[in-house]
């Protein structure tokens, strides 16, 4: 099979060129022999789905960032009479004790994507390191870290986050913590999956033979070729994140002093809204913590479709008794 | 065989670990579990019993190897103590009598997922770039976005506070004693409508994109194109053929979530009160129940070992890649 026929070699090759309307491939750029962040990240760029999401994000993002601009002062302050319906004053009115609704979840997506992302950056971490310490190192190594994987993998995650929250004092970083233990075991089995089948490749051996260090293998030769498959193991790991706090925050077991979108739910439930019909004072945070997952899960699908071409969205409707096209249409019919 | 004596060693090793948490949590955590209890069990709880607390809690004075000895012997007697916040019933009581609740609502709601996910996975991959395979994924993916606990909280509000179509707690009428008559039945049903329809709408993305995309890598496969050659009616391709094949990532998710339905409906029991294992252990969480705690917990961590075992063993069978390899 040569080169061009090879779907993944495809994929390494063109990922920065999506095809013109016509089906065609317009050029195929020369192979480059290491393809790091910027060749995923621009293919991401040409994807609808991960572009949108990607979006989201930055207004969220922007929106952490200037809380303090856009409604100074301490949120949890009583701004009027409560439980009052969205308003002009009030843009999504008021909770029972008469804080202002949009000003606490603005200020709540600070705690909340910071809980996120951290969570994210540091699960994917103890899960990267485990996953290629596992498959570079193999025998023992690799059978006891798996082990232990494996049985944290079967460990319930909420209720174990439960316990240690009730067991450990409250507050943001037992939050964070807690969220770490119980969300790594995922990431390592994903990515020493992936570390494996790179471990076996020529160019490690060749490393090897050359004299390379263990840890320069490891993180200079092994890690830029799974970017994509690293990548879409934090964004499931920030969605966890960010759905995990608030649940623990809903039930009372986070930190209740701080504000997030967790913690203005628990208080919306505490409160009553349901029974006395507040909606706008419970669909605020859920629509927000749902917008950020989705945001994170559309990227992760674009990052899946940029480096997995048999996924990306067929560009006519097809049935698999349809003829498979190898190339691009002929000249002949390309002029008809 | 080699294979399935591998697992169980596992099994035993995850079951121990997760026993070793059980017992190592409360006695490495800050403050004193027993004195908060013991103040709040003033007067009903005899100084024998006081005694008997504060060993389970690592504060008698015989070293902690003999403690753990006597806490694995306990175990494997199924003596876990007793309830504070129900003092002075046994937690494994209190256990069996809400365990029941968690399996109804949680099997259903994942049968249920399981079944139409699936359904509608196959059809999106086998009319690729179809309307069921453009339109609903997105849409699900969106749904799958919210916390389920809050899609729970929204259902509740609509179809239970607002239409009032649908009871707002509990799992059957307070005040009747659960019976086997044809109307308890039904009420019991009527209470499981909300909360299992929540789990459902948030789980089935997972399943429709699970199936749809294995599904997709298996129409690709040469069999797919030999069974049309022959000629065989599409509709036998698309089941026996590829579905069938394509089935087996989906058992193995259910094997997970089989497990996962004793704790993993935590958050929507809570927020209908229905009366299972989750709502039981966050009761006991917030009435510094520890023995009810560590109770439930291992129960979960059980369930999960044994649905997962389960699964090994159902897997050898259908996967014979697994006997050889």
């Amino acid at each position: 099979m040569s080169l061009a026929q090879d779907p993944r070699a495809m994929a390494e090759l063109d990922l920065g060129t999506p095809p013109d309307p016509d089906g065609h491939v317009v050029a195929i750029p020369p192979p480059r022999r290491r393809r790091g962040g910027g060749g995923l990240l621009r293919g991401l760029l040409g994807n609808a789905k991960a572009v949108s999401g990607l979006v989201i994000l930055v207004v969220f993002a922007l929106m952490a960032f200037l809380a303090p601009v856009l409604y100074p002062g301490d949120p949890t302050l009583i701004q009027g009479i409560g439980s009052q319906p969205p308003s002009l004053e009030h843009w999504l009115g008021t909770t029972a004790k008469g804080q202002d609704v949009l000003a606490l979840n603005v200020w709540g997506s600070r705690s909340s994507l910071f809980v996120g992302f951290t969570v994210g950056i540091l699960a994917t971490f103890v899960g990267m390191l485990i996953g290629l310490a596992s498959a570079y190192l193999g025998r023992t190594v690799d059978n006891v870290l798996s082990l232990v994987t494996n049985v944290f993998l079967l460990l319930p995650g909420l209720p174990l986050l439960v316990i240690l929250a009730a067991f450990l004092p409250q507050g943001l970083g037992t939050v964070i913590l807690v969220l770490v233990i119980t969300g790594w075991a995922g990431s390592a089995r994903v990515l020493r999956s992936q570390a494996m089948s790179i471990r076996g490749k020529d160019f490690v051996a060749a490393s090897q033979v050359t004299g390379e260090g263990g840890l320069r293998i490891m993180f200079r030769e092994m890690l830029p070729n799974m970017a994509s498959i690293v990548m879409s193991t934090f964004l499931a790991c920030v969605i966890f994140g960010i759905g995990a706090q608030a649940g623990l925050e809903f039930l009372g077991l986070g930190d209740i002093s701080t504000i997030s979108w967790g913690t203005n739910l628990y208080w919306a439930s505490n409160d009553g809204a349901l029974l006395t019909g507040a909606w706008w004072v419970f669909v605020p945070p859920g629509v927000c913590i749902a917008l950020v997952a989705f945001a994170l899960a559309l990227v992760n699908y674009g990052v899946d479709e940029t480096t997995n071409p048999r996924l990306r969205r067929p560009r006519r409707r097809t049935t698999p008794d349809a003829p498979t096209r190898v190339a691009g249409p002929t000249r002949k019919e390309a002029a008809r | 065989m080699g294979y399935i004596l591998r697992r169980i060693g596992f099994y035993l090793v995850a079951f121990w670990v997760s026993i070793t948490l059980n017992f190592f949590l409360p006695r490495f955590m800050p403050g004193d579990p027993v004195s908060r209890m013991v103040a709040r069990l003033q007067g009903q709880i005899r100084p024998d019993q006081i005694e008997a607390l504060r060993e389970s809690f690592g504060l008698s004075d015989a070293p902690l190897w003999e403690q753990y000895l006597r806490y694995l012997g306990q175990i494997f007697t199924g003596n876990l103590g007793f309830s504070i916040s129900r003092f002075p019933t046994p937690v494994m009581d209190v256990i069996s009598s809400v365990l029941g609740w968690t399996l109804l609502l949680g099997f259903v709601s994942l049968i249920v997922a399981v079944v139409i996910g699936n359904v509608l996975g196959i059809f999106a991959a086998w009319r690729r770039g179809g309307i069921l395979d453009s339109v609903v994924p997105p849409v699900l993916i969106f749904i799958g976005s919210f916390p389920y606990f809050w899609l729970a909280m929204g259902m509740l509000y609509l179809f239970g506070v607002t239409l009032g179509w649908f009871p707002l707690r509990h799992a059957y009428e307070v005040g009747t004693a659960p019976e086997f008559s044809l109307a308890f039945l039904g009420d019991v049903a009527y209470h499981l409508i909300l909360p299992a329809t929540s789990i459902v709408l948030v789980s089935i993305g997972g399943w429709m994109l699970g199936m749809r995309n294995t599904m997709i890598a298996t129409n690709a496969e040469d069999y797919i194109v030999m069974a049309e050659a022959k000629g065989l009616r599409p509709n036998r391709v698309m089941m026996q053929y590829a579905a069938r094949n394509a089935l087996l990532p989906s058992v193995t998710a259910f094997g997970m979530s089989l497990g996962f339905v004793v704790g993993g409906a935590l958050l929507t029991e809570v927020v209908f009160a229905y009366p299972g294992i989750g709502y039981t252990l966050l009761a006991a969480v917030q009435n510094l129940d520890y023995p009810l705690m560590q109770g439930l917990f291992l129960t979960i961590t059980t369930a999960v070992l044994i649905a997962n075992f389960l699964v090994d063993i159902v897997y050898v069978r259908l996967d014979p890649r697994v006997r050889v390899s």
